[in-house]
């Protein structure tokens, strides 16, 4: 089932997902990305209902888009998740988007930063956070072993040990996970986190190393 | 369960000698998840004018911006700051428009009026005031809050004793619910200045 993890580090927030899209019982790809680059320094990690995820994601980076060329200016990471409160807000009395968010970002003067957004429009801001049913372990996980000043690979080392758990513990747990950062450089992939790929063939094969190794 | 336990939290305000108090838990959940500890219920409307906001954390962030925004055009008009018996009467109309789609938060309104006249009062979610001379609570842990308050309170307390009234009834409290507590924050309010203070409590 989905999962959505944020850390935000020293000068920079990580942001995984998973990348399986799953109907009922099928898993439909795994390759999924569900992590949208916003705008040149902005993630937004999504999970919920596939459809309102895609349609609300992209509903919010054009509009980020419209506002830059009007303004000449991006939105800050603030601004933006004030701004998708606002819209999941309004939506949520009419017909309620169900999105839950994790968007993370980096503002020249205010530093990397990291919003929860969930589909009932609560917006926090955290240091560290996950949706979905990876979140019971992940955020014990990150309780125990997050500080804040961490550095890039620290802040990896520690998803990576949140998606083992979730490999480990979670009897719905996805294959793939994709990984972004978001810094001064701006947002980009970071990795991803395979077992087995696209194909059912490889698929196999990925199995049978894993129950080997 | 209730849409008004989803979030969990604790308000609480006192009277004390021509000054009030008011404070709040700190955590912000799922259900019986813990996302954050850090998130704030109590909010500042002008200098002697504050609202406390239970029940569902999405709601109480809606009318906090809705409050502001129609105080902030009342400043504009009238060159002057609301009186907490105004705003509570604009909070509870407020809240009565969505009579029958509403607000899923139970308010606090505390202030100080003319004379530095200290005023508290809680409403239901549809804006049925509740006024009350000595304290008012809402939020998940108001059983428990209504017993701590009731045995703590004494009238006239000075600032300082009226702190440590508010903070041991809130901490008591909390540690009684499962969906409040992970600390608090406390507010003390006189003529001549605001006290904050975040109080450390039972963190699990």
């Amino acid at each position: 089932m989905e999962c959505v993890i944020g850390v935000v580090g020293r000068d920079f927030a990580v942001v995984a997902a998973d990348t399986s899209a799953v109907q009922s019982i099928l898993v439909h790809k795994t390759d999924e990305d569900k992590i949208m680059l916003l705008d040149s320094h902005k993630l937004m990690g999504a999970s919920g209902e596939p459809g309102d995820r895609v349609q609300f994601t992209e509903f919010i980076q054009k509009n980020l888009h419209l506002y830059q060329f009007r303004n000449n200016m991006p939105l800050s990471t603030a601004a933006t998740a004030n701004f998708t409160r606002g819209e999941l807000a309004t939506a949520l009395r009419k017909n309620p988007y169900s999105v839950n968010i994790i968007l993370a970002g980096f503002d020249k003067d205010a530093g990397a930063s990291m919003y929860y957004i969930d589909y009932i429009a609560t917006l926090h801001k955290i240091d560290k956070g996950a949706f979905g049913y990876g979140s019971y372990f992940c955020l014990s996980l990150m309780d125990k072993l997050y500080h804040p000043d961490m550095t890039v690979e620290e802040a990896v080392d520690l998803v990576d040990k949140c998606i083992k758990e979730i490999r480990l513990r979670l009897v719905v747990a996805p294959q793939n996970f994709a990984i972004k950062i978001v810094d001064k450089d701006g947002a980009r992939d970071y990795a991803r986190r395979e077992i087995g790929g696209d194909s059912p063939a490889a698929a196999t094969t990925a199995a049978t190393v894993a129950t080997t190794a | 369960m209730s849409i008004f336990e989803y979030n969990g939290s604790a308000v609480v305000a006192m009277v004390g000698k021509n000054c009030f108090a008011i404070a709040s838990d700190r955590r912000l959940g799922v259900q019986l998840q813990t996302v954050a500890t850090d998130f704030q219920r109590v909010f500042k409307i002008h200098g002697k004018l504050y609202i406390g906001l239970s029940g569902l954390a999405s709601d109480a962030q809606t009318l906090y911006q809705r409050l502001v925004f129609k105080h902030k055009l009342y400043q504009l008009r009238e060159e002057r700051d609301m009186k907490p018996e105004t705003f509570a009467s604009l909070v509870s109309s407020m809240l009565y428009e969505k009579r029958f789609g509403p607000y899923f938060c139970q308010p606090i309104i505390a202030g100080l009026g003319q004379d530095d006249e200290p005023f508290i009062c809680t409403m239901d979610c549809i804006g049925a005031k509740e006024l009350a001379k000595d304290f008012v609570v809402s939020g998940t842990a108001s059983e428990s809050l209504y017993g701590a308050c009731e045995s703590m309170y004494k009238p006239n307390m000075e600032p300082e004793e009226l702190f440590e009234t508010i903070s041991q009834a809130l901490l008591s409290s909390v540690d009684r619910d499962c969906l409040s507590g992970w600390g608090g924050y406390v507010l003390i309010v006189t003529a001549t200045e605001v006290q904050e203070r975040v109080l450390k409590g039972r963190m699990d």
